[in-house]
């Protein structure tokens, strides 16, 4: 039986680009700057200034399109959408209407290697940010910080695909993971750089036409769409119940109180009275172009996790995590080739390397390299140090920069696995403790473990303890 | 002939052979100034004395040092005060910017300076260039020099009375619709739209930005070229300005024009245009065929679309380009406001003028939900229309003639109140600015005392083949050197 209500689920994200400068000027594109710190005639919208288009907006525009396998028209262009903010100095914000940068592209969402959806993405355009408003705590006056004005931005709309909150939140991680890989935005939600806006309706089940829709803005974490789409169904729900219609409006989340509030109508919807950017001719892009930006495409996160799986013979989920940054799925495959071992590689890396991993919030590179892992592994799997130890020299390697072998040699921890050596310590720990070699005889396993750990005291601990326990139990088998 | 009357190159080269100095030049101007300006009220504002006698010193003292400088060196002039200037305020004739000061200096004076033509002020014009007669100034509406109860047309209007009142050898100017030919008309001057793209618009207060150029206000043709030739070229600073090889304009002039094909397309005579002024107009049209240049009569039908496109387009533009006017920033502030809403409607009510007001309201209109498709999408099909109509005659004829504007200049407050016969007053011009081609208007002769203008529209980038026949024809005309009278003018309104 199909269920009462589906949720359908359709999502704008708007993504900072990772340009030195910004969209249509030379002044920096950077955060956190000293308000009006980086602006020029031209950001400020001064009369007189004039755009003139960032060639590397196109070129990392173009990289989001083609991982979002989306199609690039030959022609596309600019245009105004106007409207009256104190944050948007030119009073139009300077867009794309009806000829974006790319269209119909998709991404697929897999869980367990399993395809679960595909999500249509229906446009991908690009734009500048506006300033930031600043309100005054007493509400007296606002300020305005014009520094993110023309940041350049591409807008990704998806079909309403989505048929959760939890499949929306699962997209955005992906999509993120996705931008990440071709190194076109930071995508940092808490900084702004990822921003995302939800539409949201219901339908009864089986039902193939669209509710209407509620846009809901204002979420500030991946964790909030989620939250705030999962607040605005229960809602929307108990709304069709009750009265049987939902007005479509436009609504905030309100992170604090866990809810969503109207915003405005639909009646107070802005015509932004688009019309064709006259300051900047059409957008041409050359087949060649796109050809050679879509062969410097690295191998994406979702295809990537795919082959590591199969590949490598690992857990889905292990190659997800693996495949989570590109720089952790290079080191993996990097250190397999060292150490062709990609199960035991997989599991180090995705816990104790990646605890450290997570814990380094450097700037500098991390000094621990996939060569040194291979080193770390090869050690553990000669006998040479015990998992125990190894999980140290890890740390210390990792901390200090010294390799694996360096940290052995150095502080002496190489286990003792000379027989000869060994057999002349366990046969003299025998002689001292004839009590507990009796107690083992007679039955008490537990006996070896304490004979095993005289012989570790004599040897401080470098001892190979599965060859101290072979060499105790031959020599009480004799006896 | 004193100083003030020679043209920009006579100054120039009077300037070379030493027979001027760059600061007799200065006090020409000024001198002039202090005779006529309270009367012609051309300039919004000027610079100090004290400062544009040590710039004419500075160059004076390159030119004594053997440097070779442009020909426009030494040469006062003045700009359009809707190029932005850090060393004037740049107000567009507007209470709006009344008091704006830009950070930076536009492309064009970036040149002018480059080229050290000193900038004596800035000139009047219809507030944010929307208007044919200069009475749209907040300031002040500046008089035609050759009848002081007459406009000097619009909106450059300020640019052309200071070029024929002798107040400086030559002007800057900005052409929409015809903003700098239809004053050029009016006021007895040499005015040229040049090709889009051509002159950069940086620093150009936009007003509709796929219509608006830059272009000079000379006393002659030679003026003409020598100012296209310092202000013309690719600005990367500007994504519409054409990346091409630099020309040398004045290189065309005095060149043969026999076998130049001209197309006239006659009927539009019929378009409320007086009978003397038509009179005057055709004969010079006669002079055309006395060069060995080929008339033929033409049809055009697409010159009855251009004008209704024309008033779609521009104002559409203009309401987006004008709604950054907010007092935000920087503008006039009214104050008081309790909010946001508040905050907009009082600093643009006060501030803007019923003209600016009613292009604002008819651009919105235009290009708003449910209305776009019949007005600006239309407009800009019959955009397209007119270019191809255009090109067609190109590719028989050289030029098309036509008059510059319907009437020589009308009386100050005759049109108004009558925005619509306003309009028509762009109706040879508009066409020029819809194809993106250049046009120039050179004096033609005078009728019952007032300028009569004729207009040559070209290829794209055809500047100097216009130039060269220009040149042929400003000498058969013969109104080189026919200045107003200012001084009987003057005397009429003591009577």
């Amino acid at each position: 039986m199909a269920a009462e209500f589906e949720t359908v689920i359709g999502l704008e994200v708007h993504l900072e680009l990772q340009t030195k400068s910004k969209i249509f000027c030379a002044c920096p594109n950077r955060f956190g700057e000293a308000p009006n710190s980086n602006v020029c005639p031209v950001c400020l919208g001064l009369p007189g200034s004039l755009p003139v288009l960032n060639g590397k907006v196109i070129e990392l525009s173009l990289r989001a399109a083609l991982a979002l396998n989306c199609e690039v028209p030959p022609y596309s262009k600019f245009d105004r959408k106007n409207y009256f903010y104190p944050d948007l100095p030119k009073a139009y914000q300077i867009s794309q209407y009806d000829f974006p940068l790319a269209r119909n592209g998709h991404l697929d969402l897999y869980s367990e290697s399993r395809l679960i959806r595909r999500v249509q993405i229906e446009r991908l355009h690009i734009e500048e940010d506006a300033g930031k408003l600043l309100h005054g705590e007493d509400g007296a006056a606002s300020l305005v910080d014009y520094n993110r004005s023309g940041v350049p931005l591409v807008e990704i709309v998806t079909a309403p695909d989505l048929r959760s909150p939890e499949e929306a939140r699962l997209f955005l991680e992906l999509l993120r993971r996705t931008l990440l890989y071709t190194g076109v935005s930071d995508c940092k939600m808490e900084e702004g750089s990822l921003r995302c806006d939800a539409n949201i309706s219901l339908r009864p089940g089986g039902e193939k036409a669209l509710g209407s829709k509620v846009e809901l803005k204002n979420m500030n974490s991946f964790r909030s769409v989620q939250k705030g789409l999962e607040y605005e169904a229960i809602r929307q729900k108990s709304v069709l119940r009750e009265s049987g219609s939902i007005s479509s409006e436009t609504r905030r989340y309100d992170e604090s109180r866990g809810i969503t509030l109207e915003m405005r109508g639909k009646e107070e919807e802005h015509d932004y009275r688009y019309f064709p950017e006259p300051d900047l001719p059409p957008l041409i892009i050359e087949g060649s172009r796109l050809k050679e930006i879509g062969e410097s495409l690295p191998e994406l996160p979702t295809e990537r996790g795919l082959r590591l799986a199969r590949e490598y013979e690992i857990p889905p989920s292990q190659a997800e995590v693996i495949t989570a940054s590109r720089g952790l799925a290079d080191f993996y495959e990097e250190a397999v080739g060292h150490f062709n071992r990609p199960r035991l590689v997989a599991n180090w890396l995705t816990s104790d390397v990646q605890s450290l991993v997570k814990e380094w919030d450097k700037e500098d590179p991390m000094p621990f390299t996939a060569f040194r892992l291979a080193e770390l592994l090869r050690l553990v799997e000669d006998g040479a140090i015990s998992t125990r130890m190894a999980k140290e020299v890890l740390k210390e390697s990792f901390d200090g920069g010294e390799s694996p072998g360096e940290i052995v040699r150095r502080k002496g921890l190489a286990q003792l696995s000379d027989e000869k050596e060994l057999a002349s310590i366990a046969e003299k720990v025998l002689q001292e403790h004839q009590g507990a070699a009796k107690d083992f005889l007679s039955g008490n396993k537990k006996s070896l473990s304490f004979l095993v750990g005289q012989v570790m005291k004599h040897t401080g601990g470098k001892a190979n303890p599965q060859m101290v326990s072979k060499l105790l139990q031959e020599r009480l088998k004799k006896t | 002939m004193e100083l003030y009357q020679l043209t920009a190159c006579e100054a120039g080269r009077a300037l070379q052979k030493k027979e001027a100095s760059a600061a007799e030049l200065v006090a020409a101007s000024l001198d002039r100034m202090a005779l006529v300006e309270s009367t012609i009220n051309g300039f919004i504002s000027l610079r100090e004395e004290r400062e544009l006698f040590r710039e004419a010193e500075k160059i004076q003292k390159l030119l004594d040092n053997g440097r070779q400088l442009s020909p426009l060196a030494g040469i006062p002039m003045a700009l359009k005060d809707n190029l932005c200037t850090r060393d004037l305020p740049t107000t567009c004739g507007s209470k709006m910017l009344a008091d704006y000061r830009p950070p930076y200096d536009a492309h064009v004076v970036d040149l002018l300076k480059g080229a050290h033509a000193i900038m004596i002020g800035k000139s009047n014009m219809d507030e944010f260039a929307m208007g044919s007669s200069t009475e749209n100034s907040y300031f002040k509406p500046t008089l035609n020099p050759w009848d002081i109860e007459r406009v000097p047309g619009g909106s450059s209007g300020g640019s052309a009375a200071l070029v024929a009142a002798g107040e400086v050898f030559f002007a800057i100017g900005s052409d929409t619709g015809g903003s700098v030919r239809q004053p050029a008309s009016l006021c007895g001057v040499v005015g040229l739209k040049p090709t889009y793209g051509l002159v950069s618009r940086y620093g150009l207060i936009a007003f509709a930005s796929s219509l608006d150029q830059v272009g000079p206000l000379t006393r002659d043709v030679r003026d003409c070229a020598a100012v296209l030739d310092v202000i013309a070229g690719c600005d990367p600073r500007d994504s519409t300005s054409a990346d091409r090889q630099k020309e040398h304009y004045s290189s065309y002039l005095g060149k043969e024009v026999k076998g130049f094909r001209v197309a006239f397309p006659s009927e539009q005579l019929g378009l409320g245009i007086e009978q003397y002024y038509k009179e005057v107009f055709l004969e010079g049209v006669g002079k055309l065929g006395r060069l060995g240049v080929e008339v033929e009569e033409i049809s055009m039908p697409v010159y009855n679309y251009a004008l209704p496109a024309y008033y779609i387009i521009c104002p559409a533009e203009a309401s987006s380009n004008l709604a950054r006017y907010d007092g935000v920033q920087y503008g006039f502030r009214s104050g008081g406001e309790q909010d946001l809403l508040e905050l907009y409607f009082k600093n643009r009510t006060e501030a803007f003028g019923p003209e600016v007001k009613r292009r604002i309201m008819l651009g919105t209109y235009a290009l708003s939900a449910g209305y776009y498709d019949a007005y600006y999408l239309q407009a800009s099909r019959v955009r397209t229309a007119v270019k191809q109509q255009l090109e067609r005659i190109f590719e028989k004829y050289d030029f098309v003639v036509t008059p510059t504007s319907p009437t020589s200049a009308f009386k100050l407050g005759e049109k108004v109140d009558d925005p619509l016969t306003m309009y028509l007053n762009d109706i040879f011009t508009t066409l020029a600015n819809l194809a993106g081609v250049p046009a120039i208007s050179i004096p033609c002769g005078l009728a019952n005392g007032l300028p009569v203008g004729l207009q040559l529209i070209g290829r794209h980038f055809d500047e100097g083949r216009m130039f060269q026949l220009c040149c042929a024809l400003e000498e058969e005309l013969g109104m080189k050197g026919v200045r107003p009278d200012i001084r009987t003018a003057l005397e009429r309104e003591d009577a």
